[in-house]
């Protein structure tokens, strides 16, 4: 068991090792210095490759350590995607993809999967087990020591507000959407990743729950000094949540933006955000 | 002749009717289990061995029972009269209702679970014995289920081939024409297979995950 857990320390120091190593390396062959944590180099992603229409192409993106990008764009734009290459749900196409330095394509997937955390609109809870065994799931895979998998529990139940004694022993069908995804946000941090992705983690939830889960996801993400790439549809969210926004539309990246700038762009699918959201007046009405 | 009258004169062979008759069930499901479950397992994700194997089983499903056994009378091995004989039989018939239960269960796991289950980082032996197989549990109950009921009602056709059980009293009451012979064995076989059917619903909703 304490060689797994070795094994788990030195897959966390590598890729931070990486990280380092990347700000040293000429990626995407060009000749800047890169501090990137996540790098997208030109990635495409087509599903079929004899018909020419691609999900994702000429995806050129640097993320770096501490950010929180919000990928925004209409259902389709290929936002959810191009967070799933990022852990390997899906694999481009062509181009390249590097995570913490190491191009995508020489990361063991399993390995890749359990150093980033991931948290979706619908939760994903599994409903045979009981919330600590949901939490601790990926720490308990990578076999660390019982008593580190009950500290982790207490520590990041605390952390998204929920009482783990009290929530420890419950089940997800006992649990409200908000509970249930502050307990999916806990579970994705469970293993200490350095990466975070959320696809719509509020989009299933009330306005005023969302609202609140909105602002504790701010003093969250200050606190534990993640990278994280967040998926949404809605503008203000993205606005609220991101360090920078990424604006795409049909596949392709259309704007990157910091959240003050975004509202000063005059790319017709920002208006289009922008106005539909009446953050910007607008004359379609 | 009454019913009742001729049961209660007939209690002890009645009673080893039944045991006989159970015998044959209990076995036939337990073998039907250990191939249907591991297949149902096996075909998660090969969409063309699902098609080969359920479609195997749906024939053994259309072949009449009676003809079913008659056919395997002359099999060498697994032919033959008698007991053995009717396992194979009722084994075959079993089969259909564990086997797509099986599949339906561990297929029809919450697409979300099975993305954030593959996102952790599980692998798919993992996503498929910590996730689908439990999650999959009641389904597979309520066609071990299904399969325990129709294997009691076929059963009683095993005594044609010399196998005994409850069917023993239906043939020679059809060949006596009477009717209190037949319900001697129709009755019990009645009453068996409500009794596993109602003990397997409350095992089934007991493993119920909602």
């Amino acid at each position: 068991m304490h060689r797994n857990f070795r094994r788990w320390e030195a897959s966390c120091v590598r890729m931070l090792t990486l990280a380092k190593a990347a700000v040293n390396r000429n990626d995407c062959e060009s000749p800047k210095v890169s501090k990137a944590i996540i790098e997208f180099c030109d990635a495409k992603y087509q599903i079929n490759t004899r018909d020419s229409r691609s999900i994702l192409s000429g995806v050129s993106l640097e993320i770096h350590q501490g950010e929180t990008i919000a990928l925004l764009g209409r259902s389709g734009s290929g936002k959810t995607t191009m967070l799933k290459l990022i852990n390997r749900m899906r694999t481009c196409t062509s181009g390249d993809l590097r995570v913490g330095g190491t191009p995508i394509r020489e990361w063991d997937h399993i390995r890749l999967r359990r150093s980033i955390g991931y948290v979706i609109q619908e939760v994903g809870l599994f409903p045979h087990l009981n919330i600590r065994q949901n939490v601790s799931l990926v720490p308990v895979l990578e076999q660390w020591p019982e008593k580190r998998i009950t500290e982790r529990f207490v520590e990041v139940m605390r952390l998204v507000g929920l009482d783990p004694s009290d929530y420890g022993p419950r089940f997800p069908r006992e649990l409200s959407g908000g509970q249930r995804q502050r307990v999916g946000v806990a579970r994705a941090l469970a293993a200490d990743p350095a990466i975070l992705l959320m696809d719509e983690p509020f989009g299933a939830l009330d306005p005023v729950t969302r609202a609140e889960l909105q602002q504790e996801f701010l003093s969250l993400a200050r606190r534990v000094s993640k990278t994280i790439v967040l998926v949404t549809h809605d503008v203000r969210e993205a606005l609220l949540l991101g360090t920078r926004i990424v604006l795409l539309d049909a596949g392709q990246i259309v704007a990157v933006s910091n959240p003050r700038d975004f509202l000063k762009l005059e790319h017709p699918v920002a208006r289009e955000f922008l106005t539909a959201s009446e953050l910007v007046a607008g004359a379609a009405r | 002749m009454n019913v009742w009258h001729f049961m209660s004169s007939h209690q002890a062979e009645i009673l080893t009717a039944t045991r006989e008759h159970l015998t044959l069930v209990v076995i036939s499901m337990l073998i039907a289990i250990a191939i249907g479950v591991p297949t149902g397992l096996a075909i998660v994700g090969h969409p063309r061995l699902r098609s080969a194997a359920l479609a195997l089983a749906s024939i053994f499903q259309t072949i009449p029972s009676l003809a079913l056994f008659g056919f395997l009378i002359p099999l060498p091995l697994i032919g033959g009269i008698g007991a053995r004989t009717a396992i194979v039989a009722l084994v075959l018939y079993a089969l259909l209702p564990i086997l797509r239960n099986t599949y339906v269960g561990l297929t029809g796991v919450d697409p979300a679970v099975l993305e954030a289950a593959e996102a952790m980082g599980m692998t798919e032996s993992q996503i498929l014995f910590r996730v689908r197989l439990p999650l999959a549990t009641s389904f597979i109950l309520a066609g071990v289920r299904t399969a325990t009921v129709i294997t009691i009602g076929v059963a009683t056709i095993a005594a044609a081939i010399g196998a005994g059980g409850l069917g023993t009293f239906i043939f020679r009451g059809v060949a006596m024409v009477s009717d209190a012979v037949i319900l001697a064995g129709a009755i019990p076989a009645a009453l068996l297979a409500l009794l596993a059917d109602f003990l397997l619903g409350i095992l089934e909703r007991r493993l119920k995950v909602a």
